[in-house]
């Protein structure tokens, strides 16, 4: 679990005019490529997903198939050694990423769509739509939400992916949709969007093709901020037992882990091993967050030190 | 003594250190500035006036710095001291006054506050100086000195800046360098605080230094006139010497872009194109684009700042007489409205 | 005056959601899970007014409708009355959370007052030497270690200080077989003792967001005017560094420092886990394995209370320091 940085509201100073995607993608890039904090986010996000997507490659062994002798330790034929059970570790964490990074996903796209839709209709709809979305994203805002995900994943009977998904989306929204809204609420007079209703062009027209396009690398900061709670609140659950035990994923193994003593009982590896895995996730998702940050607000960008010429 | 000049500017040149490249934005320049003088300095947008002043304040920030060139104060060269060294000339023999007062003043402190870091930051008055002082500055400037209480939010627009140009006089200092502190008001309240700021001056002799893009209000208070291009000095003289016998092209078509009340109607004349980006300059002089004078030699060689009778000028066709200097026509800018 | 009793209408207006909520939950989760409940109940023979009052809080097998259900769960829950404990059968609700609250308070509270103080500071002057070899090292550092989980770090720590080197307990309070609770030195020794790594686990993953966010406000700050201004009129620098930028970027912090209370309280509540640490949150997660509603219920109630009051004092704080609140309309 970790506490959001709220840095300064990212202001984009884009142009007036629409930027098109290719152009977009190509400056994103550009951007990437030369923030070394971004570089070394995606280039661990990418790993992750491949993992995901092909874990077969890297890892043969069953996951679940406790066919070996427990408790063995690190060796070439299993790298992070067996656990209790007699399964592979390695194996283990290297399935369960699919796992993982489905809820990452999943919940960074459902949150930050709700989002969208709650905190810039708030925006644009203004009045009493505006007043009372207002009043349910700030309570919903400072209600504990770990507390509340317990309750109710507890009276669920523990849960099944779908379950968490849902939960964690459920209690997740309210801080994105206030950024956005105020984010919204300033873009809201610019100059360019006088412009398009000045045209005569409808409301739904101006917020889909002018307003959205020119808060990207917000609406794009927010999905990674998302997907980064969501791995650590749905990791979280499944370690004190109440996502389904019987899913692959590193916070079940770490459950299991638990329930075993792993650390006392000498096998620590298993404890350590897939925490160590959420750590590394989440530092991708948090770099590639902070460098869009950077990039959307160059402020806060490197200061590079001029070299000392002769006065 | 009184024969040091205030203030002493040579090959001033002022770069931005981006990841791109460096920018220069103030480049070369030079003036001088004696005890009692009032210097205005015009502009468009993003010519580098307002860097010009900060540089000369010692107040850049990253990415800005001092590239070369020297700032004298009082005989004191200035570049390269560090905040503590500056310390103690600061606001007691030169002080700042900034465009927004809004954005100048401290939000969460009361204007009596800030007074009383400002004398508290030289030397140790007590507390019936600072509050004696504070109170006559305030009056100075018009304002009723129970607002040394407000806070910077709770002040009208024309008394925030009234209040900045009153901690500016303080101490009295021997220079006030002012950075467009008009251009936030309306044109009733402009006109009052330029009137107000010519009156201090005269009563307590401080020289001045105001940056403006706004020429016809200046043109009424200023002795001298300096008038920057694309980070360049194009034109230094007498206000009334550059109003009424316009040398650069560009300070020309700045007058003819001022519509005039008085006399027959005239076409607005405005100076068509843009400021150049200063990462791209244009080859040879910098205004050439622009310049209804334009011959081939300005694309080729850039202008150096040569004298022209009393003025300063940076262009090539009235240095080598190419182009023979006249008078004006009358503005509302140059009659005494 | 009119920014205080907004922000106590929203106090209030926050405490009723918290409350209604708690008092759909179970009645709309599929599966009618208090009615598992209730049987556990019947297993310890619990009185007919214990189970009454059940039913009351959880709905089951009630007679009375959705709105009187309502009326009465209210009346219950602001009379204090939050029923009885399951696993502490007979002993109240609210005298079982009362023996943990005072563990979390102590834990919590220094760790969480360390790290704002700590991670401010370090915010702060890592804002003010832009550029320098410190600001270089900071902001990465702790944007990676405010991504990492809670329960990690705790990990690690039992790990290395309390299993390898045995330097500092790495379960409990304290040694409940030879200790006994007093305020004698050997206890309070012996509750420190037990107490260093959690609150280290909490300080390391929790200061990072105060570092970051701190710092972020602080170097737009010191792009603002009025710092300039400062710099001009010739002001320390330790005055302006404090008085002019940190006193304007601490107000955004302090806001931040609302939100930022629901994550320290859910790093807490899996600290305690790992820790067997005999808090608040170590508390519900018994509960929850226990399928002890009531207990449950009532710790949820109370960690929202705290947290909504917490986020209230924070709120009343911003308005004192910064003169624009007080004044706005």
């Amino acid at each position: 679990m970790a506490m959001p940085v709220s840095g300064v509201p990212t202001e984009t100073s884009r142009t007036a005019f629409q930027v098109p995607a290719g152009r977009a993608f190509a400056r994103v890039g550009r951007a990437v490529r030369s923030n070394r904090k971004a570089t070394v986010g995606t280039v661990l996000l990418v790993i992750f997903i491949l993992i995901a997507v092909f874990p077969w490659v890297i890892a043969r062994d069953s996951p679940s198939q406790d066919a070996y002798t427990p408790q063995l330790g690190i060796s070439t034929a299993h790298l992070l050694g067996t656990n209790h059970y007699g399964q592979d570790l390695f194996s283990q964490l290297v399935w369960g990423t699919r796992n993982v990074l489905i809820i990452a996903f999943a919940v960074g796209v459902a949150t930050t769509g709700i989002a969208v839709l709650i905190g810039i209709a708030a925006a644009y709809l203004g009045g009493l739509w505006d007043s009372s979305l207002n009043v349910l994203t700030d309570v919903l805002l400072v209600i504990p939400l770990f507390p509340l995900l317990i309750i109710i994943a507890a009276y669920a009977r523990g849960g099944t992916t779908l379950v968490l998904i849902i939960a964690i989306t459920l209690t997740s929204w309210s801080y994105t949709a206030r950024q956005l809204r105020s984010q919204a609420l300033t873009l809201r007079n610019r100059d360019f969007l006088e412009a398009a209703r000045v045209r005569g062009e409808r409301k739904l027209y101006i917020i889909v093709v002018e307003v959205i396009p020119t808060m990207t690398s917000l609406i794009v900061a927010s999905f990674l901020t998302n997907a980064l709670y969501a791995v650590l609140f749905a990791s979280s659950l499944q370690f004190i037992g109440l996502g389904d035990p019987n899913t692959v994923s590193w916070g079940t193994t770490l459950y299991w882990a638990e329930n075993n003593a792993a650390l006392q009982t000498g096998e620590p590896l298993w404890a350590i091993a897939p925490g160590a895995c959420i750590a590394v996730l989440g530092a991708a998702f948090a770099l590639l967050n902070y460098a869009f940050d950077e990039i959307g607000n160059p402020a806060l960008r490197p200061v590079r030190k001029p070299a000392r010429r002769k006065a | 003594m009184t024969d040091t000049p205030v203030l002493e500017v040579s090959g001033l040149c002022v770069d931005y250190v981006l990841e791109r490249g460096d920018v220069r934005a103030v480049d070369d320049v030079s003036f001088t500035l004696n005890r009692g003088e009032f210097l205005g300095i015009v502009g468009e947008s993003g010519c580098g006036k307002s860097t010009l002043l900060f540089a000369v304040a010692q107040l850049l920030s990253p990415p800005a710095r001092v590239a070369e060139g020297s700032v004298k104060f009082e005989g004191t060269e200035m570049v390269g001291l560090t905040d503590q060294q500056l310390s103690a000339i600061r606001w007691r023999d030169m002080s700042v006054v900034m465009q927004s007062a809004m954005n100048a003043l401290n939000p969460v402190k009361s204007i009596g506050a800030q007074f009383k870091d400002a004398m508290r930051a030289h030397g140790k008055p007590g507390r019936e100086e600072i509050a004696a002082r504070s109170a006559e500055v305030l009056r100075m400037v018009g304002i009723d000195p129970v607002h040394l209480g407000s806070y910077p939010h709770q002040l009208s627009g024309g008394m925030r800046q009234r209040a900045m140009i009153a901690m500016a006089l303080l101490f009295t200092p021997d220079l006030v360098i002012m950075d467009e502190p008009t251009s936030a008001l309306d044109v009733v309240a402009q006109r009052s605080l330029m009137v107000q700021i010519k009156q201090l001056q005269v009563t307590y002799g401080f020289a001045v230094i105001f940056v403006t893009h706004d020429m016809s209000l200046i043109s009424h208070f200023s002795d001298r006139l300096m008038v920057m291009y694309a980070g360049q000095v194009d034109e230094l003289g007498a206000t009334r010497a550059v109003f009424d016998r316009p040398l650069h092209p560009y300070t020309q078509g700045l007058l003819e872009a001022f519509p005039s009340i008085h006399g027959p109607k005239v076409p607005l004349k405005g100076i068509p194109g843009n400021p150049p980006d200063l990462a791209r300059l244009p080859a040879g002089c910098r205004f050439h684009p622009r310049c209804p004078h334009a011959v081939d030699k300005c694309s080729q060689v850039a202008p150096e700042l040569a004298a022209i009778d009393d003025a300063l000028v940076r262009c090539l066709r009235r240095q080598d007489g190419s182009l023979p200097v006249k008078t004006s026509q009358p503005t509302s800018a140059t009659r005494g409205a | 005056m009119r920014y205080a009793l907004r922000r106590l209408g929203f106090f209030v207006l926050t405490l009723w959601v918290a409350l209604t909520l708690n008092f759909l939950l179970p009645r709309l989760m599929p599966g009618n899970p208090a009615l598992a409940m209730l049987t556990k109940f019947r297993d310890v023979s619990a009185t007919p007014q214990t189970l009454h009052a059940l039913e009351i809080l959880f709905g089951v097998n009630s007679q009375q409708s959705l709105l009187s259900q309502y009326g009465s769960y209210l009346q219950h829950i602001l009379t204090g009355n939050l029923g009885i404990s399951l696993s502490e059968y007979p002993i109240p609700v609210t005298t079982v959370i009362g023996s943990a609250i005072w563990w979390t308070l102590g834990l919590v509270g220094v760790a969480t007052i360390l790290a704002f103080i700590l991670g401010t500071g370090l915010g702060i002057v890592s804002a003010w030497r832009r550029g320098s070899k410190l600001d270089s090292i900071v902001p990465p550092t702790f944007v990676i270690t405010s991504a990492i989980p809670y329960f990690w770090v705790a990990m690690v720590l039992i790990l290395v200080f309390g299993l390898t080197l045995h330097w500092f307990p790495s379960q409990g309070g304290y040694y409940v077989t030879t200790d006994t609770p007093g305020l004698n030195l050997t206890f309070f020794q012996d509750v420190v003792n037990h107490a260093f790594l959690p609150a280290v686990s909490l300080l390391i993953t929790t200061i990072g967001t105060w570092i970051l966010t701190m710092r972020n406000t602080m170097i737009t700050t010191l792009a603002e005017d009025y710092v300039r201004m400062a710099r001009a009129k010739g002001l320390p620098a330790r005055r302006i560094m404090f008085d002019y930028a940190a006193r304007n970027a601490i107000l955004p912090n302090l806001t931040g420092f609302a939100m930022s209370l629901g994550f320290v309280v859910s790093g807490a509540i899996l600290i305690e886990y790992v820790f067997n640490y005999p808090g608040v949150g170590y508390m519900l997660l018994q509960a929850v394995s226990g399928e002890d509603y009531p207990l449950m219920q009532g710790l949820f109630l109370l960690i929202t209370v705290a947290v909504l009051f917490a986020i209230l004092v924070a709120d009343l704080l911003t308005a004192l320091l910064d003169p624009r609140t007080r004044t706005a309309s």
